[in-house]
C-alpha cells in the first residue's frame, strides 16, 4: 500500500455551520483497498468530514483530489460518479418497498424496467460478499442490520468503489457486528475502499488496517492499527486534561442519603436491542452525580425510566421520601413521579424537541407544568407569568417579553428557560441531560452555578453531559456507561480523564479483548 | 321483478364518472397529495365541456350540421383545459406555496362548484328559455354513439357495447393507471415519492416535477369524468347541481379500491349500482326507505375501511406521506 497514489487525498478542509467550527484544516489520505477507521469523540467533526466526500456538505476551504486530480464534490450525485457512496446513520428506504425496488429507486439503467434483472445483479452481489439479504422481502419486514445490509447493496450497486460507513455498528447487536465485519473484510479483498466513522476503539482494532484521529474537528494524527495501542489511540481522541475552574462545593454530609436506587435494571427497545443492561447504582442528596457515556450508551433511557417515561424490562428503581419510607418508582405514572418531584430537563439534540413548545409563549411554556394545578377548569396564568419573568430576571434570558413564542428565542436562551422551569419546580431529584448542548461559555456556567445551588439545597442532581472536562470538574460521583452496561462509578475528585475515557469505550477500563 | 339487464348497464353509467374521479385520485395520492377538490375538478370539467361545446353549437346554423371530430374535440380539449388550470392551482398553492393540503382541497371543491353553477346560470341566460337547464343534444349525441354492433347482439350488446366512448377511454385509463403504476420505473419513483419523500429526493427524483405531473394529470382525469357526466350519462343537458356528491363517492372510491386503480374498475360500477339500486328495488311509497338505499355505497365504505385496517396489512395503508408537505429543510 505505500509508495502508491492515495484514492482520496482531503487536503486543508475546513467547514465551519455559524459560529461552530466543524472541522478545520483537516488533511488525510484514504489508500484503495484498505480498510481506514475514523476516530474520535461526539462532536469531532467525523460525520461532517465525510459527509463532504459524499456530496452531503461543501467544504468552506481546502479541496479533495481523487487519484491526484483535483476534483468537486457537489451533490450526492457527483460523488457517485467517483465511485464514493456513504451510508448514513438514518437509513433512507421507503418502506412499502421490496429490497430490490429500493436498491433500483432513481436508478436509470439503460434498457426496460426489469425487476429481476436487478434482483439477479443484486443476489450476485450479495454473493460475492456474503450478504444475508432477500432481495424481495419488504423492507418494513426486515430488522435493523438487513436494512442496513439493503443501504450496501444499493452503493454497491450503483458501483462505488469507495464506501463510507457513518458509525454502522451503532444499531447492531455484536453478532450482526461480526457479520457486517466479515462482509466489510470481503470488500477489501475484493479491491474495494472502506471508511468506518466510529468511536469504538474495540472495533478500531478488530476491523481497521489503519486508524485516522479527529478531535474538536482537527487532525490529530495517523496510526497503523497493528502497530498501535488502545492506550495511545484513547489519548489522541480524548486529548490532554484541561483545567475549567468550574465551582464544586463539597456535598454537605451531615444530610447525605440514599434518594434514588437504581438496581439491576435492564431496558430494551421495541426492536429488542438492549439499552441498559443490568444498570445498579444510587442517587445521594446534595450531590452532583455525572453520567458519562458515548452518546447512545443508554444515557436517555436511564433518565426516561427514572422519571417513569420508558418501559423497564427488569429491576428496580426505588425512591427514597424519607428514612423509613420508601416507593418503587418502576410502574408509577410519569405524572405522579414528577409530583414526588423526580424532574428531567432533557435537552434533545433539536433542544426544542423535549420540553418546550416552541409555538407557544414563555409564560404558556410555564404553564406546561402548573395547569393541572387548582380547583377549577380554568387555568391560573398569573403563577406562570410571574415564574417566566422570574427565570428571565434570574438567569438572564434575552428575550422581548414573556409573551415572546419560545422558538424566536437563540438556543441558549431556550434551554435557560427549560431548566428554569425545571429548577422552579423545587425537585427532590433533577436529571438534566446536555443542559449546555450548544451554550456559549457564559451561559454554561450559568447553568453549572444553578446546578450547584440545587445541590447545596440538597438535590440529588443527575447530570448527563457530553464533555468529559466538564463532568470531571462539575461532578462529585461519575457512573461511567459502555453499551447500557455500568463500566464503573469514579469520584470525580481524583480520576483522571484517561481513565474515564477507557471506561467509556470498554467495560472495566480494562485491557480490551 | 329486479331487471338485471337493465339494471347492469345503468349502473355502469352511473360508475364511470366515478372510475375516472378515482382514477384521477389515485394517481394524486400516489404523489403525496390529499386533493379533496376532485368534487370541484370534476365539476370545472363538465362545465368546461358545456361551454366549449354551447359556443360550438350556437356558432352552427343548424345543429345537425355539426361536424363530428370537431364536436368532440372541442369540448373535449376545454374539459381538459379546465380541469388542468385547477390542478395547476392546487399544486401551485399546495406544493409550491406548501399551504395546508385539506384546506386547500376543500376552498377547490367550493370553488368548482360555484364556478360551475356560475357559468351554468350565465349560459342559461344566453338561451333565454325558461328551462333551468341547457341542452346540447347534437354534442351528446356524437359522445353517445356506441359501438356498431350494440343494437343487434342482444343483452350481450346492451351490457358491454352500449356505451359511448368515453366510458372505454375511463377502463383504458384505469387499467393504464395500474400498470404505470406497477410496472414502469416512472410508477416506482411516483410511489417512492408519495410514501417518502426524503428518500426519494435523496434517490435524486425530483419531488416537485413529480407532485405537479401527477396532481395535474389526475385532475385532468377526474375532469373527464364531469364531461362525462353532462355528454352521455346527461344526455348532454346540463343543470346546476345535477352532478351532486358524486365527487366524493369517487374520494371514497380511493380508500374502497386501496389505491389500486384496476381494482376501481369494478368498484366503481358496484357504487354505480349502489348509488341507483333505490330505483330498482320496489320500495313502494315510503320515501324514507329510498333514501336508506341511497346510504349503501357510503355504509360499503366504512365497512370496507375497518375490514382494511383490522388486516393492517402495510401494502394497503394510503401512500406514508400523504397529506403531509415536502421540504428538505426540514429534515
Amino acid at each position: 500500500m505505500q509508495g502508491t497514489q492515495p484514492a482520496i487525498s482531503m487536503r486543508d478542509i475546513s467547514k465551519s455551520f455559524g459560529r461552530i467550527q466543524a472541522n478545520s484544516r483537516v488533511s488525510l489520505d484514504i489508500n484503495r483497498g484498505e480498510i481506514l477507521a475514523l476516530l474520535g469523540e461526539n462532536g469531532s467533526g467525523k460525520t461532517t468530514l465525510m459527509n463532504m466526500l459524499s456530496g452531503i456538505y461543501f467544504p468552506d476551504s481546502g479541496h479533495i483530489e481523487i487519484d491526484g486530480k483535483p476534483v468537486t464534490i457537489g451533490s450526492p450525485k457527483d460523488a457517485f460518479t467517483y465511485g464514493i457512496g456513504m451510508i448514513h446513520q438514518h437509513f433512507k428506504l421507503v418502506n412499502v418497498f421490496t429490497a430490490t425496488e429500493n436498491i433500483v429507486l432513481g436508478l436509470k439503467e439503460p434498457g426496460g424496467y426489469d425487476l429481476a434483472a436487478a434482483t439477479k445483479r443484486i443476489e450476485q452481489i450479495c454473493q460475492t460478499y456474503g450478504f444475508d439479504v432477500d432481495p424481495n422481502q419488504k423492507v418494513y419486514d426486515m430488522s435493523v442490520s438487513q436494512k442496513q445490509t439493503v443501504e450496501i447493496v444499493k452503493v454497491l450497486y450503483r458501483g462505488a468503489e469507495i464506501l463510507i460507513l457513518d458509525e454502522p455498528t451503532a444499531v447492531l447487536t455484536p453478532q450482526e457486528t461480526d457479520k457486517l465485519f466479515a462482509v466489510l473484510r470481503n470488500m477489501r479483498e475484493d479491491g474495494k475502499t472502506v471508511v468506518i466513522i466510529t468511536h469504538k476503539l474495540n472495533e478500531v482494532k478488530d476491523i481497521s488496517d489503519r486508524v485516522v484521529v479527529l478531535r474538536k474537528g482537527e487532525y490529530v494524527g495517523e496510526l497503523i492499527t497493528a502497530e498501535a495501542s488502545t492506550e495511545e489511540m484513547t489519548n489522541m481522541m480524548v486529548g490532554r486534561q484541561v483545567t475549567l475552574n468550574i465551582d464544586r462545593p463539597d456535598p454537605e454530609m451531615k444530610y447525605r442519603m440514599e434518594r434514588i436506587r437504581v438496581r439491576n435494571l435492564t431496558v430494551k427497545t421495541r426492536d429488542g436491542v438492549t439499552k441498559l443492561d443490568d444498570v445498579s447504582f444510587s442517587a445521594y442528596t446534595g450531590e452532583i452525580l455525572g453520567i458519562a457515556g458515548i452518546s447512545g450508551s443508554g444515557q436517555k433511557e436511564l433518565l426516561e425510566a427514572i422519571a417513569g417515561l420508558q418501559p423497564v424490562e427488569n429491576g428496580s428503581i426505588e425512591y427514597q421520601v424519607d428514612d423509613d419510607q420508601v416507593e418503587q418508582l418502576i410502574g408509577m405514572d410519569p405524572i405522579k413521579i414528577a409530583g414526588m418531584g423526580v424532574v428531567l430537563s432533557f435537552v434533545p439534540e433539536d433542544r426544542l424537541g423535549m420540553g418546550l413548545v416552541g409555538s407557544m409563549d414563555l409564560t404558556d411554556n410555564m404553564m406546561l407544568r402548573s395547569f393541572r394545578n387548582g380547583p377549577t377548569p380554568f387555568t391560573d396564568r398569573k403563577e406562570p407569568k410571574h415564574l417566566a419573568e422570574l427565570v428571565v430576571d434570574e438567569l438572564k434570558v434575552e428575550t422581548p417579553g414573556v409573551d415572546t413564542e419560545v422558538r424566536r428565542l437563540s438556543g441558549g436562551n431556550v434551554q435557560k428557560v427549560l431548566v428554569g422551569r425545571e429548577i422552579a419546580a423545587a425537585p427532590t431529584v433533577l436529571l438534566s441531560a446536555y443542559a449546555v448542548r450548544g451554550l456559549d461559555v457564559n451561559s454554561s456556567y450559568m447553568i453549572y452555578d444553578l446546578l450547584n445551588r440545587q445541590k447545596g439545597n440538597g438535590v440529588a442532581v443527575i447530570y448527563v453531559g457530553e464533555d468529559l472536562d466538564v463532568l470531571l470538574e462539575l461532578c462529585d460521583r461519575i457512573l461511567v456507561l459502555c453499551g447500557g452496561k455500568v463500566s464503573g462509578i469514579v469520584d470525580g475528585r481524583t480520576t483522571t480523564k484517561n481513565e474515564v475515557g477507557l471506561m467509556m469505550t470498554r467495560l472495566g477500563g480494562g485491557e480490551a479483548q | 321483478m329486479f331487471d338485471l339487464i337493465a339494471f347492469i348497464p345503468r349502473a355502469v353509467a352511473q360508475g364511470i364518472p366515478l372510475l375516472f374521479g378515482s382514477t384521477g385520485e389515485i394517481i394524486t395520492e400516489k404523489s403525496g397529495n390529499l386533493n379533496l377538490g376532485i368534487p370541484g375538478v370534476m365539476y370545472v370539467g363538465g362545465i368546461c365541456g358545456v361551454i366549449g361545446s354551447f359556443l360550438y353549437e350556437r356558432s352552427l346554423a343548424d345543429t345537425s350540421q355539426i361536424n363530428p371530430a370537431l364536436g368532440i374535440l372541442i369540448p373535449l380539449l376545454c374539459c381538459i383545459l379546465g380541469s388542468l388550470l385547477m390542478g395547476l392551482i392546487y399544486c401551485f398553492l399546495t406544493v409550491t406555496l406548501r399551504a395546508n393540503q385539506n384546506v386547500t382541497g376543500l376552498a377547490m371543491t367550493t370553488f368548482g362548484v360555484g364556478f360551475g353553477n356560475f357559468f351554468g346560470g350565465s349560459l342559461m341566460k344566453l338561451t333565454g328559455a325558461d328551462i333551468p337547464s341547457i341542452s346540447l343534444t347534437a354534442t351528446s349525441g356524437l359522445f353517445r354513439t356506441t359501438l356498431p354492433f350494440a343494437g343487434s347482439t342482444g343483452w350481450f350488446g346492451q351490457i358491454f357495447l352500449s356505451y359511448g366512448f368515453l366510458a372505454y377511454v375511463a377502463i383504458i385509463i384505469a387499467l393504464g393507471a395500474s400498470f404505470v403504476l406497477n410496472r414502469t420505473r416512472v410508477g416506482l419513483q411516483l410511489r417512492a415519492v408519495g410514501e417518502d419523500p426524503a428518500t426519494a429526493d435523496a434517490a435524486g427524483i425530483s419531488i416537485t416535477r413529480y407532485k405537479y405531473v401527477a396532481t395535474c394529470v389526475g385532475c385532468v382525469i377526474a375532469g373527464l369524468g364531469g364531461l362525462y357526466f353532462v355528454m352521455d350519462y346527461a344526455n348532454g343537458v346540463w343543470s346546476n347541481d345535477a352532478f351532486g356528491d358524486r365527487g366524493w363517492l369517487a374520494i371514497a372510491l380511493v380508500i374502497f379500491t386501496v389505491w389500486r386503480p384496476s381494482t376501481s374498475i369494478p368498484a366503481s360500477i358496484l357504487f354505480g349500482g349502489l348509488y341507483i339500486l333505490h330505483l330498482f328495488i320496489p320500495t313502494g311509497t315510503d320515501l324514507a326507505v329510498k333514501e336508506l338505499y341511497k346510504m349503501l355505497p357510503y355504509v360499503v365504505t366504512i365497512v370496507v375501511l375497518v375490514l382494511t385496517s383490522m388486516r393492517n396489512k402495510r401494502e394497503n395503508q394510503p401512500p406514508e406521506s400523504l397529506g403531509l408537505p415536502y421540504f428538505r429543510e426540514d429534515r
